[in-house]
């Protein structure tokens, strides 16, 4: 299946982890990503609130340039997710809004038609390529482990431009595909919750001390590992997780997987294939209960 | 049919039950939350009951030391506001039904709140940030009033039917991620009320409260969660009013903050690169000669060097990034 794909800064940026593993498990997934190389940064909802008109032309921008490639346009970021999503709600629900950003990327020789879909990965694997191709990936059942999932705000609100009131299950899908691939998936608050990556630049102990609570809440419920589908919330909770352990003055050491990397250990590829010796907080605990090593 | 309720207990006055535990409801923080203990009850009630019918059969009929708070039973009054199943709502506009999970539905108060009894959240830290923002028009003085009424035109007055619609219930303060962890955020729906008089063409004062807003605690601890956003139950969308005010304090010259300092500096990057960069963004959003607080992110940039987090040292453009300059050229505004 072809799509196209919008990769995101960050997984260009302080986390290339990620985009090594969502090429690596393109192959076993069948797909075919052709990414937007041209396509700017989303704005990450900052642009959004300052200059809605500017974000509203760059998010247009990659809509119609994944409209030129035909079908749908692919994220592995919660936030791209979100702010695409909000623009491309804004855009095809308002005509005139829409002659605008295409009166301002036409001069780009651009043009948006208004027929992207915006879908996260995590979206695509049960709506598009389907429980039956996943299972028949999987080589290794990562039965035993205890995962969290972490769904990050902009990929669960507001629910009306991420199409969760026509779609409810897309808010279960994390907990669905830890079941798939053998794990168990651990019940607990902070998985719908903020990672409080927006705030740290203006508040940094607190947001610190949101994201070490939901790490601290999944492990007192016995979790080995948290998995995101959002670079920037994988930040905060894996990059800033030994401050957030100083913060709340508790001990926390729980390692943080991107989805792509959980999908590529059941599809049999090495933790090192998936990057998962380029963490801040050591993925080896979690990976000697399925007996994979580092 | 049949519906089991579990309800939050807590009673100030006395440790009245050796299982009620402090800090068992998350989100924390929990040395503050509440001792509780949950107590089951069996109500039958027709299929299309609310929450509140089963809380006020329990109270009647079963157990009449259940405190809870309510009026109207119209989602008008706003006191039923409570946590259902861990999220904020008005227990009379909620129908268990749909609220049953696993055979039960859980209420409580919010974690973040301190609690009267049971199910009574105090809410004077509300009604306190609600006084914080001035709710009130601010007329200029010393000029006296005018003798016949303000005239607004009703296109401006439209423009804040959104937020006149807040009901003062609480919702969305009890499911705000920032106010759980930071007792002094003012919180969504009094800076929802403080946008309402900021943009309302009648106050006289909008820029000195631009300026209060934008002081710690204000606009700019807002974590973007939308949590106000899904729970509020009459649409006022606080989160979006606080993003219009973040707006308005930017316009009218109150850039030094690091939210401001922030924006600045993604728009810089994207403008350049096409692409954020990573590298520059938190030295420039905490700002150059903020000594204390650059040498605070020294530990987690060392971590993330080390676990080879490094975003590149040499920055590079996207392919085509003049069209984004273009772009920025014709519609940045301020980021020109």
């Amino acid at each position: 299946m072809k799509v196209a794909f919008w990769p995101g800064c960050v997984s260009k940026g302080a986390c290339p982890e990620l985009y090594v593993a969502a090429n690596a498990i393109a192959e076993p997934l069948g797909l075919e990503m052709l990414e937007l190389t041209e396509a700017p940064c989303t704005g990450a909802g900052v642009l959004s609130e300052q200059n809605p008109e500017l974000a509203d032309s760059l998010n247009g921008l990659t809509l119609a340039m994944a409209e030129a490639k035909g079908g749908a346009l692919m994220t592995i970021c919660s936030t791209c997710q979100g702010v695409l999503s909000k623009h491309n709600h804004r855009l095809k629900s308002d005509p005139s809004r829409l002659e605008k950003v295409n009166a301002t990327i036409g001069d780009q020789g651009f043009r948006y038609g208004g027929t992207t879909e915006v879908k996260h990965m995590l979206w695509m694997l049960f709506e598009d390529i389907g429980i039956d191709r996943i299972k028949a990936a999987i080589k290794v059942k990562l039965t035993g482990l205890k995962i969290a999932p972490f769904y990050g705000c902009y990929i669960l609100r507001p629910a009306e431009y991420l199409g969760l009131i026509e779609r409810p299950e897309r808010k279960t899908y994390l907990e669905q595909l830890i079941g798939l691939l053998g794990a168990e998936a651990v019940e607990y608050s902070g998985a719908t919750k903020c990672c409080g990556f927006p705030m740290l630049t203006f508040n940094r102990d607190k947001s610190l001390a949101m994201g070490g609570n939901h790490i601290l809440e999944a492990k007192d419920k016995g979790a080995d590992l948290l998995v995101t589908p959002c670079p920037l919330c994988h930040l905060n909770l894996d990059g800033q997780q030994p401050d957030a352990a100083r913060v709340l003055k508790k001990r926390l050491d729980v390692p943080i997987f991107h989805l792509p990397q959980l999908l590529g250990l059941a599809f049999g590829l090495s933790p090192k294939e998936l990057r998962l010796d380029h963490h801040v907080v050591p993925t080896r605990g979690a990976l000697e209960k399925v007996e994979l090593k580092v | 049919m049949k519906f089991t309720i579990e309800v939050g207990r807590y009673n100030p006055e006395g440790n009245y039950d050796a299982s009620a535990v402090a800090g068992t409801a998350y989100p924390p923080p929990w040395d503050k939350a509440p001792p509780r203990r949950y107590q089951s009850y069996n109500v039958d009630l027709p299929e299309h009951a609310v929450v509140l019918d089963a809380l006020i059969a329990i109270r009647e009929y079963q157990d009449e030391s259940v405190a809870v708070r309510c009026a109207c039973r119209s989602a008008i009054c706003g006191s039923c506001a409570m946590w259902i199943n861990g999220h904020s709502h008005l227990a009379c506009k909620s129908k268990l039904a749909e609220f049953t999970k696993n055979g039960k539905t859980r209420v409580e108060t919010p974690p973040s709140m301190p609690v009267i009894r049971d199910l009574v959240a105090d809410m004077t830290p509300f009604w306190q940030k609600h006084l914080a923002v001035k709710p009130w028009l601010q007329g200029k003085k010393p000029e006296p009033p005018p003798m016949e009424e303000y005239r607004v035109p009703n296109s401006a007055m439209e423009e804040l039917i959104q937020e006149v619609s807040c009901i003062s219930c609480g919702c969305c303060l009890m499911d705000c991620e920032s106010f759980a962890v930071n007792e002094n955020f003012l919180g969504p729906h009094a800076l929802a009320k403080a946008y309402r008089y900021a943009a309302d063409p009648r106050d006289a004062l909008t820029k000195e409260r631009l300026g209060e807003y934008s002081a710690p605690g204000g606009i700019w601890d807002c974590t973007h969660c939308y949590e106000c956003v899904t729970q509020c139950p009459k649409g006022v969308a606080p989160l979006e009013q606080i993003l219009k005010l973040r707006k308005m304090a930017v316009d009218a010259g109150f850039t030094h903050n690091a939210g401001t300092r922030h924006a600045d500096a993604f728009a810089d990057s994207v403008k350049h690169s096409g692409r954020l960069n990573e590298l520059t963004l938190l030295p420039k959003s905490v700002g150059f000669f903020n000594i204390v607080d650059q040498l605070k992110t020294l530990p987690s940039a060392f971590n993330m060097i080390r676990a080879g987090k490094l975003p590149p040292i040499i920055h590079k453009s996207i392919p085509g990034v003049q069209r984004i300059k273009n772009i920025f050229a014709r519609v940045g505004g301020r980021f020109k």
